[in-house]
C-alpha cells in the first residue's frame, strides 16, 4: 500500500550515500540495489519493482536493478530453546514442538543491504 | 567502468524510527502512556475510544486525543464529546499515521502538553496493513477487531496483528446475531500473536470496559 513512499526513501537513501561516498565521482551511477525484506514486513516486491523505474527516473539510480530478498520468519522457541525458520505468517508455532512461539528472530526487517556501484570516470 | 559492492544495512524507514525514538523518549520523560489504536475502517475504533476517554476523566485521569482521518474532522468532533482535547490529522489520501505527523501535531497543540497527560490515544487511519510499519513512539499498539468483520481477520493480516501488544474485540453486545464464533476468534488470535492480552468489549453496554481500564492502569503505573 504504501510501496511508493518506501521506494521514495530507498532512492533518496540511496543517492546521498553515493554523494558521500569517497572515490566516487559525480558521474557515479548505481546498478543493483539488494533489500532485505522480512515476510512480516507486509511489503509486496512487485509493487516495490512497478514503482521502481518511476521514481528512480532522473537519479543516479535510473536504469538500476532492484534486487528483493525476502527472509522467512524465525521464532524462538523457549521450551526447545531453538530458533526456527517457518514456512508461512499463518501459525507462529515452533515447527519441531508445536508450541506457539511469542518470540520473533527474524521476519520484520526492512532495509536495504547494499548496493552495486559503477564510480564512473575519476578526474586525476 | 570500476565497479564495487557498498554495503548500506540501513533501515528503509529509519528517518521514521529516529523521529519515533524520540517521541518514545518524550513520553517517557513526560511519564505520559501512549497508545496507537490500529483497526479497519468501520471497526469502532471511534466509539470505543470515546468511552475509554470519557471512564478515564470521570476517574479524574488526564487524557487527549490524536485521531487520523484521510479526510473530515467528524472523528474528532465524536471524541471531543467526552469532554478531553482531541486534535483531527487529516492525511489527506496516505494511508497511515507517522512520527512526523504525530511530532507536528504535538508540537502546536496549545491547550495539551505531554507533562500534563496520564493518558495519550492515537487513533490511527482506518487500515490494517500500513500503520504496521510505521513506529509512533508509542508504548502500546492496540489492534481492534468487531464481532461483524470474521473470525479470520488476524489470519488475514498477520502483520499488523502480529505487531500488536493488546487486542480489543469491539461490538459484542450484538455478537449473537451476527453469529459471531468467540472461541475462533480467540485462537486465531492467539495462534498469529501468541499470549497477546485480549479484551471482549462493548462501548454501547461498556461490557469488558472495567477490565480494560485496569488494563490501562496497571501499564501506566508499570511506566513510571
Amino acid at each position: 500500500m504504501h510501496e511508493l513512499s518506501l521506494v521514495t526513501s530507498i532512492v533518496e537513501t540511496v543517492t546521498e550515500t553515493l554523494a558521500a561516498l569517497p572515490g566516487s565521482s559525480r558521474g557515479a551511477r548505481v546498478l543493483e540495489v539488494r533489500l532485505r525484506v522480512g515476510a512480516l514486513a507486509s511489503v509486496i516486491p512487485e509493487s516495490l519493482e512497478f514503482c521502481w523505474g518511476i521514481v528512480s527516473e532522473g537519479t543516479p539510480l535510473e536504469g538500476s536493478r532492484l534486487v528483493v530478498n525476502v527472509l522467512p520468519v524465525v521464532v524462538h522457541c523457549a521450551p526447545c530453546g531453538l530458533d526456527s525458520e517457518l514456512e508461512g505468517v499463518q501459525s507462529f508455532r515452533c515447527p519441531r514442538c508445536g508450541e506457539l512461539c511469542g518470540e520473533i528472530r527474524q521476519g520484520r526487517e526492512l532495509e536495504i543491504d547494499s548496493i552495486e556501484i559503477d564510480d564512473g570516470e575519476v578526474s586525476e | 567502468m570500476t565497479t564495487r559492492i557498498v554495503e548500506l544495512r540501513r533501515g528503509i524507514l529509519k528517518k521514521n524510527d529516529e523521529l519515533a525514538a524520540g517521541l518514545r523518549a518524550s513520553y517517557a520523560t513526560a511519564g505520559v502512556l501512549v497508545l496507537n489504536l490500529v483497526s479497519s475502517p468501520g471497526t469502532g475504533k471511534t466509539a470505543f475510544l470515546e468511552r475509554t476517554l470519557r471512564e478515564l476523566k470521570a476517574r479524574g485521569s488526564r487524557v487527549a486525543a490524536l485521531v487520523g482521518d484521510l479526510e473530515t474532522d467528524n472523528d474528532a468532533r465524536r471524541l471531543a464529546a467526552s469532554g478531553a482535547p482531541v486534535r483531527q490529522i487529516n492525511t489527506h489520501g496516505i494511508c497511515h499515521l507517522d512520527a512526523e505527523m504525530i511530532g507536528k501535531h504535538l508540537d502546536g497543540w496549545p491547550e495539551v502538553a505531554l507533562s500534563g497527560l496520564d493518558y495519550l490515544f492515537i487513533e490511527n487511519v482506518g487500515n490494517l496493513v500500513c500503520p504496521s510499519s510505521y513506529d509512533l513512539g508509542e508504548k502500546i499498539r492496540v489492534v481492534l477487531l468487531s464481532v461483524t468483520e470474521g473470525e479470520d481477520k488476524p489470519l488475514k493480516y498477520p502483520t499488523l496483528f502480529n505487531s500488536a501488544d493488546a487486542a480489543v474485540i469491539t461490538k459484542m453486545d450484538i455478537a449473537e446475531p451476527c453469529g459471531f464464533d468467540r472461541e475462533l476468534a480467540l485462537k486465531n488470535i492467539n495462534e498469529i500473536r501468541p499470549g497477546i492480552r485480549i479484551f471482549e468489549t462493548s462501548a454501547k453496554t461498556g461490557a469488558g470496559m472495567e477490565e480494560w481500564l485496569a488494563y490501562l492502569a496497571e501499564a501506566r503505573a508499570g511506566q513510571s
